[in-house]
């Protein structure tokens, strides 16, 4: 038995796409009560006033099923900063979908928790800073957010819900990967992920405060390994890897438009949730648009769609429906050009700079954190400061 | 913590009795023309083997049970396919798509 990758499409030049999608990330909003400094929201947040209603996320997972989505991944921002997540939920699960909420835990209560498990949630993805309180919650720049995810994780268990721990790694945290496992089988995860973050919106801005050195890098890898060896069968450990320190590049979103939707709290509909950097595509929304409709035949999702558009190296390389060339923000961002090979791909020609950047950044001394709120990235710039 | 969540490896043997967990489930994909098993933030893809196999976990059935299920649907000695059908059990409860009623890790 295999887990399901998405199977090779034959190349054609046939534009539309017969595959259903299997996953939709529904970022219901872009509040949220930590700042971590590595958010994967992009540093324009979308603000409450714009975010879609009750009624249209409930249709929204209802195309999703009819449309063939198996699961669902309730993020934000926060999700539960919205009053209507149970709602959200009840639908989500009555046309069978397989729900997983991801959730800083911070302002859940027991009681909603409960409410979330009758209303049919499957599953819960609670992340955390680091497992040294102090340090977690200066990440985060929430106080008492570590003492608060220990007692949701206790919840989660008392509620018969199945429970990952999300722990996203960088420079700032990375000597307590031994602790992160450990403190997983202590609070009972069935599953663990060691997310060394990527390097987008907040995450760039902060990279050089954020990125290992690749003997830091080195040693979570050889941690991980022996961890899963021991724990087989009592955790499951995931671990991603940053690009600068890959192989090859990631097959991101699996391919574009090939598996998976991502739709923000105003709803516009995107094939990755950083494609908005990419300033010339253009977002079909669903207020407006049915999701079918945007999944087959969105301008932004046929963009990237498939192996026809790609240039040298990607086309005539063998890997080219294995990762597709890598990610398209990563090449739009670092060259211009989002149809170049990702540089995180050892054949492109920005490759050697781009490594170097690494290397550089994680021997210097780190910058202090920007934190991720509205507005918060013009912190840093120097028109700004004065 | 005062109360301990701790999980503790499966490990099959002829008198378990496996099931899958609330939180798996084993579903037939009608627009894909497959079984389908989904557990979080995972899907699965279960051969056919693997579907007959899952489908007589239902907590209630010891693996020597389901050993003679099988053998009577494919037509095999219990003797040929027991050790075959423990380590798939083993696999999938690794996998974490299998508890048993000594071990209910949720």
């Amino acid at each position: 038995m295999n887990e399901i990758v998405p199977t090779p499409i034959a190349q054609s030049a046939a534009p539309a796409c017969a595959r259903a999608p299997i996953g939709l990330l529904c970022e219901l909003t872009h509040r949220c009560p930590l700042q971590c400094p590595y958010c994967s929201n992009p540093v324009d947040l979308e603000r409450v006033n714009t975010e879609l209603t009750t009624a249209q996320w409930q249709s929204a997972m209802r195309q999703a099923a009819s449309l063939g989505v198996l699961q669902i991944h309730l993020s934000g921002g926060e999700p539960t900063a919205r009053k209507d997540l149970e709602d959200i939920v009840k639908v989500a699960s009555e046309v069978g979908l397989y729900t997983n909420l991801i959730t800083a835990g911070v302002t859940l209560t027991r009681d909603r928790l409960e409410k979330l498990r009758d209303n049919g949630l499957d599953h819960v993805q609670l992340s955390i800073q680091d497992v040294d309180p102090e340090n977690a919650d200066r990440i985060a720049a929430y106080k008492g957010g570590m003492a608060k995810k220990i007692e949701v994780a206790k919840w989660v268990k008392e509620l018969g819900l199945p429970l990952t721990l999300n722990a996203p790694i960088h420079r700032q945290n990375i000597h307590n990967v031994s602790r992160i496992i450990d403190f997983a089988v202590e609070c009972g995860a069935g599953r663990l992920e060691i997310a060394h973050i990527q390097y987008y919106a907040w995450a760039l801005k902060n990279r050089a405060a954020l990125m290992p050195t690749k003997e830091a890098f080195m040693e979570t890898h050889t941690i991980v390994e022996a961890a899963k060896e021991r724990l087989k069968g009592v955790l499951v450990i995931d671990f991603v890897v940053p690009d600068y320190y890959a192989k090859y590049p990631k097959p991101c979103m699996g391919g574009w438009g090939r598996g998976i939707i991502n739709i923000t709290p105003s709803g516009k509909v995107l094939p990755c949730h950083a494609a908005e950097s990419l300033p010339h595509l253009t977002f079909d929304n669903i207020k407006d648009t049915p999701l079918a409709d945007i999944w087959m035949r969105g301008a932004a999702f046929q963009m990237y769609r498939g192996t026809e558009w790609m240039k040298e190296p990607c086309r005539s390389c063998d890997r080219r429906e294995i990762d597709f060339g890598g990610c398209r923000c990563q090449a739009f961002a670092l060259t211009g050009d989002a149809a170049n090979v990702d540089p995180a791909c050892s054949l492109s020609p920005k490759h050697a700079e781009w490594a170097k950047v690494a290397d550089v950044e994680s021997h210097t001394q780190s910058p202090d954190l920007i934190y991720r709120r509205m507005g918060g990235a013009k912190v840093s710039e120097p028109a700004d400061a004065g | 913590m005062s109360q301990s969540f701790k999980r503790t490896r499966v490990i099959i043997s002829d008198e378990t009795k496996p099931a899958m967990p609330r939180h798996i489930k084993l579903r037939h994909d009608a627009g894909r023309g497959r079984w389908i098993l989904l557990a979080p933030e995972r899907l699965f893809d279960p051969d056919e083997t693997a579907v007959s196999v899952l489908k007589l976990c239902d907590g209630s059935r010891t693996v020597t049970e389901i050993v003679d299920a099988l053998s009577k649907e494919y037509n095999e000695q219990p003797g040929v396919i027991r050790d075959d059908v423990v380590a798939m059990l083993q696999d999938l409860a690794d996998k974490g798509v299998l508890v048993s009623d000594a071990t209910p890790n949720a």
